[in-house]
Order: structure tokens, then C-alpha cells, then sequence
């Protein structure tokens, strides 16, 4: 039932809207434009916003002083790879706790969430050593598996709280058709549940893409997704803004046009319930 | 195509463990200029060494060293040379993490190496590490500013001069600000500034029993003296600038003064990025007649992990990347003026290369100037002009650096910083146990 809402006051949300959009929106248009600046006007002060010359050396540079399609592709692999591997993990473990709860199901969901409390440097030393024993440093496996683990409570949670939105009278109906537990799941839940899964592994795609501390450290030449490619460009004496920019752009534009593409799944799946 | 990718990445995983062909050598290094520019010239390299090949892993220097060390702390074997600064070498060394450079090859020439940033670099007479590229401080002014004013800039300036300066210059008014010195906190920004300054004003970090000074009047004289200074002469937000925001105010006119480590010298007088390239002069870094200059020394360098199966590889290496033979080849391809400098005697006796740098002679005479084993005007137990050289100073420096970074940000006091630091630093040195 739509409210009755005044011209005026639906120019003010607009605006408010536009304004937030465009804070959040802001470093990220700065970067764009400063990847196409000089060195010396990246850091003029005042800084020219439009009216400068435009140049695309920057890109060139980056181009030929580092491998952007190894990195992307060490990307690729870990980003998609760690987070089919956390779904087929984390589909069955969320139905568990969704159809099946049992008195200590809140808290091992807790118990899960509670382990993104720790800062992750914490552990840095015992997962070097494991990984150097069981020879995963640098390597994409390592990496997928580490992200994995990482990105598992997040993705439970939210696979959780669309599944127990779908009630569970569809599922026994199923049942009583004879479905089997994997039909069940198969067949019957994960087709209700398919915004929710895709919203689930859009966004753990993201994080996975940008996830710079594990990635970073874990990773040396073979392995290095696009993180420690831009980190390649940052420097504490000289002028870098511009190459750094440049740098930056290349390895968020594919994850920003996967975004564009499927905002509507990304949108609809964390705003609206799996069942409505 | 998504799992077919993922398991494409699983078997090359798999290949990868098994054993290599070629020998591929891991080289870890920073993104500066020299760095970069060798990465480029590493052909010359490959042609004469068939046989290995290069994989470069550059690195921001913080993240590097963050990387870098908990490689070489578990022994992870992912490196098969590091590119790590004076301040790691002795620490490393002592740990028996590094190997000694004892095959350069004959035509090597380590006593070519400049003396001050070889010493920095022996422990026990062995050279642990080979350097790369050396740095000090020094100070650049504005010729045409120091005209202005009726002012003459001394070849070896005192602290007393420096700050007449400074003040005379500044007209706030246009924008023109006397002097420019670090005030970000960090170990490697305004405490590298600090404590080198603090050296040429008769202060020391710790006393011959690892006591902290910081409640000594030699402290108290430097760290007022420069919170002074920078509310009189410096620009406003001072307590924000590292090198680079310095930088960008000195090329863009707005400093008379900028104290700073020696390689901002080719950033300064170059015309593409600086506007005041043909203005600028140099000099030494003050001193208060004690006998020390306010001047530090850092070198970036090459070195061998211990337990590294491929030394003589990557001995090749660095013998190739800090030898003689290619300062030439970068003279040849890019001209002296990109020559990586602070290293070799040879390089600054040679008439080419001095024409080439007008800055030559100031740093050669700032580097000579340092003296990482004795720092201070009194006798100190440890290595390091503007850091000392145990495994606690990157936290402990940061900490110190915060209180005084606050302290010319105006939030406390010196008096109040220097009993903070003094607290902190006794605290932090009682519990690693150097004070009994």
C-alpha cells in the first residue's frame, strides 16, 4: 500500500540519497581520475579535478613493469574458487541448523561468528608453519583454502537466515511426495532459496577479491592475486599516487563490472526474504 | 569453467612442488626507483646467466618487512633473496637468519664499498648483506629564498643558524614556511628525523645499561628546540607529514628548508616533477658544535636467507646487482644521473658521475659523516644512527614517535612527552629484559 508522499519530501530523500551515493562513490571516481594524471599533478595542490591533461602513461607503465593477467587470473581462481568450495560447505550446514535445530544450534552459530573476532595476525606464525609443512605457501590452493575458512562463518549466517525464512511445511510436503534428503535439498530447497545463494556468493566473491591480509602474506611470485599487485605500488619516498591509481583501477574494475551486472540479485537478495 | 579453473589451480599446485628445470630465484624487494630500474635491466643478467631466471616480488617497504620477516622467522623458504635495510641486518645476522657473503667472486671489490655502509653491514668481520643503493640526510634549501633574505648558507650549518633561517624566511602570509621536517609518528618517520637529530645534540636513547634517556636535559634541549622551531617556521599540520607530503610542499615553492634523506635530492631538481628544480642547494645536516651531525644512514640490501638451497645462484646475483660492472651498465643505458648511489668509493671519485649528480659530494660527504657504531656523542650499547638495532625499537620507536608527534601537534607538552616516552620506554625494556 503505497503512502501518500509530498513532492517536496520526495526531493529531499533524492537528494539525501544522491549525496550519500556520491561520498561513498567519491574516493573511488578520485582514484579513476587521478590514474590518469602526472605524477606532479597527482599531488598539486590545489588538485585539478576535470581540467588537467589526460594521459594514459600510467597504465602503460603498470603494464610493463608487472604481469596484471597472472595476478588477475590468481584472482579469479581464489575469489571463485574459495567460495564455491565454502558453498558446497556451508548449503548443507545451513540446513542443518535451519530444518534440523537441536538446543546448541544458536550456539554454534555463535561459537562460528565468534571466530571473525580474532584479528587475524594473531594467528599469522601457526598458519605460516602449517602452510610451510604442508608446502601450501604460495600457492593458489593454499589461498583458496585459507579464504574458505575465512569467508565459511559469514556465509553460513546469511544461507542461514534466508533458510529459515522458506517454511518448513514445503519441505515436509516434499517429504511426504518421498522426496530423499539430497532431493530434497536438490530439488526443493535450493530452488526457493536461489536469490538468497546467489546474493551469498556474489558478495563472498567480493570479499574473497579483496581480502589483502591473508593474501598478501600467504603469497609470494606464483599465488599473488591482484592485492599484492597493487601493493607493488605503493611506496614511502617518491611519487607514486598516479601509478598507484592506475594500478588500483585495473584490479577493482572487474569485480566493480561483475557487481554492476548483478546488483539486481545482490539487491534483491539482501533486502527482500528468500519467500515472499 | 569456474571449477575447471579451480582445479587448473590445484594442478599447478601440484606441479609446482615437484622438481624445477631451470633455477628460478625469488628476489623480494622494495618499490623505489633503483629497485624498479633494475627490475628492467635484469636482461643483461639472464643473457650471461642462462640458467636462472628471475621472479620479482615488489612490495611496499612496511608490507615487505612485514612479509619478509615472518618468512625468515619460520624459516617459510619462500625468498631466495631479500632486500632488507640496515636496521634488520645486524638484528638478523645475530640470529644466524642470514648467510655470509663470502663468494662475491674475485672482481667483487668489497673494499670499494663505502667504510660507514660496510660497517653497518659486518658483524664479526663478515659482511651479512650487500648493499644496494646508501642514503643519509642533508639539508636542501632555496637559493633564491636564502637570496632574498641577505642569507648565506654555510656548507656545514649549525642548529642555531638553521633556525635564524627558518624564521626569517617564513612569510605565512604567502605561504612560504622557513623549514619542513617529519612530524608523522613512526619508527621510520619522525623518529628517524628525531633521533638522528637528538645524536647531534648530545642525546642517546639508551645509556651503556640500556637505561632510557628521554628524562636527560640533551633530550629536553632537542625535542623543545624542534617543537619551537616548527610552530614558528614550519607549516601548519606539521604533525601529519612524512617524507612524501613534505616532498610535494618543497617542489611546489612552499619550503626554505627541508632536512631529509639525500635520495629527495634527484626528486627536487627534477624539472618534470619540481618547480623550483633549478633553485635548489644543499649542505650538511646541522650540528650543534658537539662533534655529531644531525645526519642519518640507511642503506637498502641485498641478502641470502640461511638454509637457502640455491646460494650460489643467488650469490651470482647479487655480485651482478651490487657490483661494479653495473653502475656502468646503468650509466650507459639511463645515464649517471640514475646511477644507484651510496655504495662504491669508485663511483664518486669517477669525473662523469660528478658532473652528472651536482648532489654527489653532499651525500658522499653526509654518508661519511655517519658512524652506525658510535651514533652518539656518549658511548651507547647499540648499532644505528637514527634507530637502534634490536628487534623492540620498530614498536618501541612507533610509541615514542606518537607522544611526540603529539607534542608538536601541541596536544601535550615536552615536558609531559619526554616523561611519557621515558615511562614507556622503561617499561618496554624491563619487560624484554635488557634491564635487569
Amino acid at each position: 500500500m503505497a503512502r501518500n508522499v509530498s513532492t517536496r519530501r520526495k526531493l529531499a530523500v533524492t537528494a539525501v540519497a544522491w549525496t550519500i551515493g556520491i561520498l561513498i562513490f567519491f574516493p573511488i571516481l578520485w582514484t579513476f581520475l587521478t590514474s590518469f594524471k602526472t605524477e606532479a599533478q597527482a599531488i598539486a595542490s590545489p588538485p585539478a579535478f576535470l581540467f588537467f591533461d589526460w594521459t594514459t602513461e600510467n597504465y602503460f607503465e603498470v603494464q610493463s613493469r608487472s604481469n596484471y593477467f597472472k595476478h588477475f587470473l590468481n584472482s579469479v581462481v581464489v575469489s571463485f574458487g574459495s567460495t564455491l568450495l565454502g558453498l558446497i560447505v556451508a548449503i548443507p550446514a545451513a540446513w542443518a541448523m535451519a530444518f534440523a535445530p537441536t538446543k546448541r544450534t544458536k550456539d554454534v552459530l555463535m561459537w562460528m561468528l565468534s571466530t571473525k573476532m580474532m584479528p587475524p595476525v594473531g594467528v599469522l606464525v601457526p598458519m605460516y608453519l602449517m602452510f610451510r609443512n604442508s608446502g601450501l605457501l604460495d600457492t593458489r590452493t593454499g589461498l583458496v583454502i585459507v579464504l574458505t575458512l575465512i569467508n565459511l562463518p559469514i556465509i553460513i549466517w546469511m544461507l542461514y537466515t534466508y533458510f529459515k525464512e522458506i517454511p518448513g511445511e514445503i519441505l515436509e510436503a516434499a517429504r511426504m511426495d518421498g522426496a530423499s534428503l539430497s532431493k530434497e535439498i536438490i530439488y526443493v530447497l535450493t530452488p526457493m532459496a536461489i536469490p538468497g545463494i546467489a546474493s551469498t556468493l556474489l558478495l563472498n566473491i567480493i570479499l574473497a577479491w579483496n581480502e589483502a591480509f591473508w593474501t598478501l602474506n600467504l603469497s609470494a611470485a606464483k599465488a599473488a592475486p591482484l592485492t599484492a599487485f597493487i601493493a607493488s605500488y605503493s611506496s614511502p619516498e617518491g611519487l607514486f599516487y598516479a601509478k598507484l591509481s592506475a594500478a588500483s583501477t585495473m584490479a577493482i574494475a572487474p569485480i566493480l563490472i561483475l557487481g554492476w551486472f548483478s546488483q539486481k540479485q545482490l539487491v534483491r537478495g539482501l533486502t527482500f526474504g528468500a519467500v515472499k | 569453467m569456474n571449477l575447471r579453473t579451480f582445479l587448473l589451480g590445484t594442478c599447478s599446485a601440484v606441479a609446482l612442488a615437484g622438481p624445477a628445470q631451470a633455477e628460478t630465484l625469488t628476489i623480494a624487494t622494495v618499490n623505489n626507483g633503483d629497485m624498479i630500474r633494475m627490475q628492467k635491466l635484469t636482461d643483461d643478467f639472464t643473457s650471461k646467466n642462462p640458467d636462472i631466471q628471475l621472479e620479482w616480488v615488489t612490495l611496499e617497504e612496511n608490507v615487505l618487512r612485514q612479509r619478509v620477516t615472518t618468512d625468515i622467522a619460520t624459516k617459510g623458504g619462500q625468498y631466495d633473496i631479500m632486500t632488507i635495510g640496515t636496521y634488520e641486518v645486524p638484528i638478523w645476522a645475530k640470529q644466524g637468519w642470514l648467510l655470509p657473503l663470502d663468494n662475491l667472486g674475485a672482481d667483487y671489490d668489497v673494499d670499494d664499498l663505502l667504510p660507514a655502509i660496510r660497517s653497518g653491514l659486518t658483524i664479526d668481520g663478515k659482511l651479512y648483506a650487500a648493499p644496494f643503493y646508501g642514503e643519509s640526510s642533508m639539508v636542501m634549501y632555496r637559493k633564491d629564498l636564502f637570496e632574498k633574505a641577505g642569507l648565506t648558507m654555510p656548507d656545514a650549518p649549525t642548529w642555531d643558524f638553521i633556525a635564524e633561517a627558518a624564521r626569517k624566511i617564513t612569510d605565512k602570509d604567502s605561504e612560504i614556511y622557513g623549514i619542513c621536517l617529519r612530524g608523522k609518528a613512526g619508527w621510520g618517520e619522525n623518529m628517524a628525523f628525531l633521533t638522528a637529530t637528538a645524536n647531534a645534540f648530545g642525546a642517546r636513547w639508551f645509556d651503556e645499561k640500556w637505561q632510557p634517556q628521554f628524562d636527560q636535559p640533551e633530550w629536553k634541549n632537542a625535542l623543545d628546540f624542534y617543537v619551537k622551531l616548527m610552530n614558528d617556521a614550519g607549516p601548519p599540520g606539521a604533525s601529519s607529514n612524512g617524507f612524501n607530503e613534505n616532498l610535494s610542499l618543497f617542489q611546489t615553492g612552499k619550503c626554505g628548508m627541508w632536512i631529509d634523506a639525500t635520495v629527495a635530492a634527484s626528486f627536487v631538481t627534477n624539472p618534470k616533477e619540481s618547480t623550483v628544480a633549478d633553485k635548489v642547494g644543499f649542505a650538511l645536516a646541522p650540528d650543534t658544535g658537539l662533534g655529531k651531525r644531525g645526519n642519518w644512514l640507511w642503506a637498502w640490501n641485498l641478502a641470502i636467507p640461511a638454509g637457502s638451497q640455491k646460494t650460489e645462484a643467488a650469490e651470482k646475483f647479487i655480485a651482478w646487482a651490487t657490483g661494479k660492472d653495473y653502475l656502468k651498465l646503468v650509466a650507459e643505458k639511463e645515464g649517471w644521473a640514475n646511477v644507484p648511489p651510496g655504495t662504491r668509493t669508485s663511483l664518486y671519485e669517477n669525473p662523469e658521475y660528478q658532473k652528472a649528480a651536482p648532489f654527489a659530494k653532499m651525500t658522499l660527504d653526509s654518508i661519511n659523516a655517519a658512524d652506525p657504531k658510535n651514533p652518539a656523542v656518549k658511548p651507547v650499547p647499540y648499532v644505528g644512527v637514527q634507530f637502534v638495532a634490536i628487534p623492540e625499537f620498530q614498536g618501541l620507536g612507533t610509541a615514542v614517535g606518537q607522544v611526540f608527534s603529539a607534542a608538536l601537534a601541541g596536544q601535550m607538552s615536552v615536558d609531559q612527552a619526554l616523561a611519557s616516552a621515558q615511562q614507556l620506554s622503561t617499561r618496554e625494556m624491563t619487560k624484554a629484559g635488557y634491564i635487569k
